[in-house]
């Protein structure tokens, strides 16, 4: 396996050099043997396309060209040529008046964005060379090109996926890929609290924030963070497993034979997916508090005496919480086996019976194995949202119990996302978010894609039919 | 011996019954308790935490509280709703329009495109939120302009979420394309008249995911609305009044607010229910 997908990515690479290559052959061919138009046109996007008679290519093509150098010229270069320093001009005050020197989160963020429309800019430039030397071969082998009204209309057909994809792509760029840039690059700055723009300058400082996460000193945040991964990764462990067998349990009891009312029973458990989360996990918060109505008909049945400290005790924190995601976690995972549980075929289970199996063999050796097959990379999705599972932690404890041993704010119950949360919000701690968040993408990627290729329902796709 | 298997069974479904019922108790409990406590005065009870379920008096308080021009509680009501509304109609837009390209065209990239989605889901939302606050700034969108900035943002990255939709998509035999393709009929007219009306169960359970989730949205609506209380949505202003007005006794208010949240969704959903089963049960074996 290990080999197999090792020469897959050899291969990969192979080829990807290989594209490479063939990219600048491409180029210097098309400008060898290409006639004036077509040299022209390394200057002038779309300035051959235009004169043989494509005027909608070639002017889509001058258009991206005039709008890069607009842009840059404008906005884009000013912003460009302070990245590697994000800015020396400090905001400083002269008498009364502030006068704002340079931004640094502005250069860092339009920086970046420069840096793709340049990208994009040279990618454009290579488009319309090939469109140029597509043009030629066509012309020379004495076919005709086709007319602006064939090309636009093949945006509805042949081309049809660019027009689907183009506001999806787009709109992914700005409000993902470019954050996601920004702020891998503000976990190599000193942008915090003390260094907010636009009164305050911030600069690049390396890898002292990877440094400082790992480092054990009074000042580092190394304890604390092994304490919230180790609780994070014990957390989504138990929430995902847990979740998953005894919502296999309910399933399988509302599916028994002879149980009526099937329909009831599911439609009672579905509930917790209808109602909006904030609503039954805010209450079912205040449920557990210390002055709760749990503890409260405690103390007056006189079970206890002073309440039990659902929420203040760490401990009895973490346990309740993994209790009450049992709530949540449920009903979602008796729908999906409701639906799989019936996909196995009766007659396994008849002939079992014909053999003297009694129930709890019957669900070991075909129920169980079938339903880990089926359901391996599921599970490996429901633990990868766990890890990242915001919701039920901060409407529940937000992370408190609070500690004094921990550093960055962190609570007793704190995931990482939570903590992330944290630091962006209440401590403005924008370089070390930014450090916690790539860990937890690390985290995440390492069992996503990790994992996922050792589930024997990937190996062996036909291993069960 | 028959008659003994008909015993092991009847005491098997007594156990069955029992355990069901105590777990209806145990799910149903909140609801009710939710529902219960939402009829507490506030006035001539407190409105805070009690150590008793059952109100001494049945009173409306807390309803007519909400409604009595003291809060903007329609006003968050009618936000919540705007954006459920635009966020359900342009992302199930997006996501059969990327769906359809992923699973019926083969273009250079797609596998490209795939694997650099899957990979930049893996990356926690929260972590662009401070750039993305400052996104919408830039354009107004933050504050007052708040409603429009949610669905934007929410709509924007919508394109990720095509998982389950394509993989409905991929279950329709591409047969039938050919056969109307050799028609003349072109892939936008395959995708409108032919894919779109086969869809309809795929495209219920993607608009309802869509409604459902901005009734739930705390974490980034509180930052973008941030101290502009006309721009809260529901979810923001009532764990509001559950954290910081406690002392107050909002928390009777806040069971008032949740019921009347809680039940069109909840009505809707349980409607909708045969579709949302489909679309997770298809979404789990597919991965």
């Amino acid at each position: 396996m290990a080999g197999s997908t090792g020469k897959k990515k050899t291969k990969n690479v192979g080829s990807g050099l290989e594209s490479v290559k063939q990219v600048f052959k491409n180029i210097g061919v098309t400008f060898v043997e290409g006639d004036f138009k077509t040299k022209l046109s390394y200057l002038i996007f779309g300035f051959g396309p235009m004169l043989r008679g494509q005027i909608l290519i070639g002017a889509v093509l001058l258009l991206l060209e005039v709008l890069f150098f607009w842009y840059m010229t404008g906005f884009g270069w000013q912003y460009l040529s302070k990245i590697s320093t994000l800015g020396t001009v400090a905001t400083q005050k002269v008498g009364r008046k502030t006068v704002y020197g340079d931004n640094s989160f502005l250069i860092l963020l339009f920086g970046v964005l420069s840096a793709f429309a340049v990208i994009a800019f040279f990618v454009v430039w290579y488009l319309n060379i090939r469109e140029n030397r597509k043009e030629e071969l066509l012309l020379k082998a004495g076919k005709k090109l086709p007319s602006n009204k064939d090309t636009f209309l093949s945006l509805f057909d042949k081309n049809f996926d660019k027009t689907l994809l183009f506001l999806p792509v787009t709109g992914i760029f700005v409000f993902t890929v470019l954050p996601i840039v920004f702020m891998i690059c503000v976990a190599f700055t000193n942008y915090d609290a003390n260094h907010q723009a636009p009164s305050n300058l911030f600069t690049w400082v390396g890898l002292e924030n990877f440094k400082n996460l790992v480092s054990f000193g009074t000042e580092g945040f190394g304890p604390t963070f092994l304490q919230v991964l180790l609780w994070t990764l014990v957390w989504a462990f138990l929430a995902t497993f847990i979740d998953y067998f005894l919502g296999l349990g309910v399933a399988i009891l509302i599916n028994k034979k002879g149980v009526r009312f099937k329909k009831l029973w599911r439609t009672i458990l579905v509930m917790t997916i209808a109602v909006p989360q904030f609503v039954s996990l805010l209450y079912i918060m205040k449920m557990f508090a210390n002055d709760g109505l749990i503890n409260g008909y405690l103390i007056k049945w006189g079970i206890i005496k002073t309440a039990i400290p659902f929420w203040t005790d760490p401990l009895l924190a973490k346990i309740t919480i993994i209790v009450v995601n049992i709530w949540i976690g449920i009903p979602y995972l008796m729908l999906i086996a409701t639906g799989l549980l019936m996909n196995i075929p009766e007659d396994l289970y008849e002939s079992a019976r014909i053999d003297g199996a009694n129930g709890w063999q019957m669900f070991k050796s075909i129920t169980l194995p079938y339903m880990l097959f089926v359901t391996g990379p599921f599970i490996l999705t429901q633990f990868t949202g766990n890890l990242n599972n915001f919701n039920v932690i901060y409407l529940l404890t937000q992370g408190k119990p609070q500690s004094m041993n921990l550093a960055g704010n962190a609570g007793n119950t704190d995931l990482l996302v939570t903590w992330l949360y944290k630091m962006t919000v209440n401590d403005t701690n924008y370089k070390m978010a930014a450090v916690i968040g790539i860990m937890v993408f690390i985290v995440t990627a390492i069992f996503a894609l990790g994992v996922y290729g050792l589930l024997p329902s990937v190996k062996d796709e036909e291993g069960f039919q | 011996m028959n008659k003994s298997y008909k015993t092991k069974r009847t005491i098997g479904n007594v156990i069955a019954y029992i355990v069901l019922i105590l777990i209806s108790i145990i799910w149903l409990f909140p609801f009710v308790g939710l529902v219960l406590q939402s009829f507490r005065s506030y006035a001539t009870e407190y409105g805070g935490m009690v150590d008793y379920l059952l109100p001494k008096a049945f009173s409306l308080d807390n309803y007519k509280f909400l409604f009595s021009g003291e809060t903007n509680y329609v006003r968050w009501y009618s936000n919540t709703l705007i954006i459920a509304f635009f966020v359900t109609a342009f992302q199930t837009i997006i996501i059969l329009c990327v769906s359809y390209a992923l699973s019926r065209m083969r273009f250079a990239g797609r596998e490209l495109l795939m694997r650099f989605w899957l990979i930049l889901g893996l990356f926690p939302g929260f972590l662009t939120m401070i750039c993305l606050y400052f996104l919408l700034k830039q354009f107004g969108l933050t504050q007052a302009g708040a409603i429009p900035g949610l669905i934007l943002v929410s709509v924007a990255s919508s394109g990720m979420g095509y998982y389950v939709c394509k993989g409905y998509f991929d279950t329709i035999p591409k047969a039938l394309d050919e056969a109307a393709r050799i028609d003349g009929a072109t892939r936008a007219r395959i995708f409108f008249t032919m894919i779109i009306p086969m869809s309809k169960p795929i495209i219920i359970y993607t608009a309802l995911v869509a409604f459902m989730a901005p009734w739930c949205d705390y974490v980034f609506a509180s930052y973008v609305a941030f101290g502009h209380d006309q721009s809260y949505n529901v979810a923001v202003a009532m764990t509001r009044w559950v954290w910081t007005n406690d002392y107050q006794g909002y928390f009777t208010r806040f069971c008032a607010g949740g019921v009347l949240i809680a039940i069109p969704v909840t009505l809707l959903f349980m409607f909708l229910q045969k579709y949302y089963v489909e679309g997770v049960t298809g979404g789990a074996v597919k991965g």
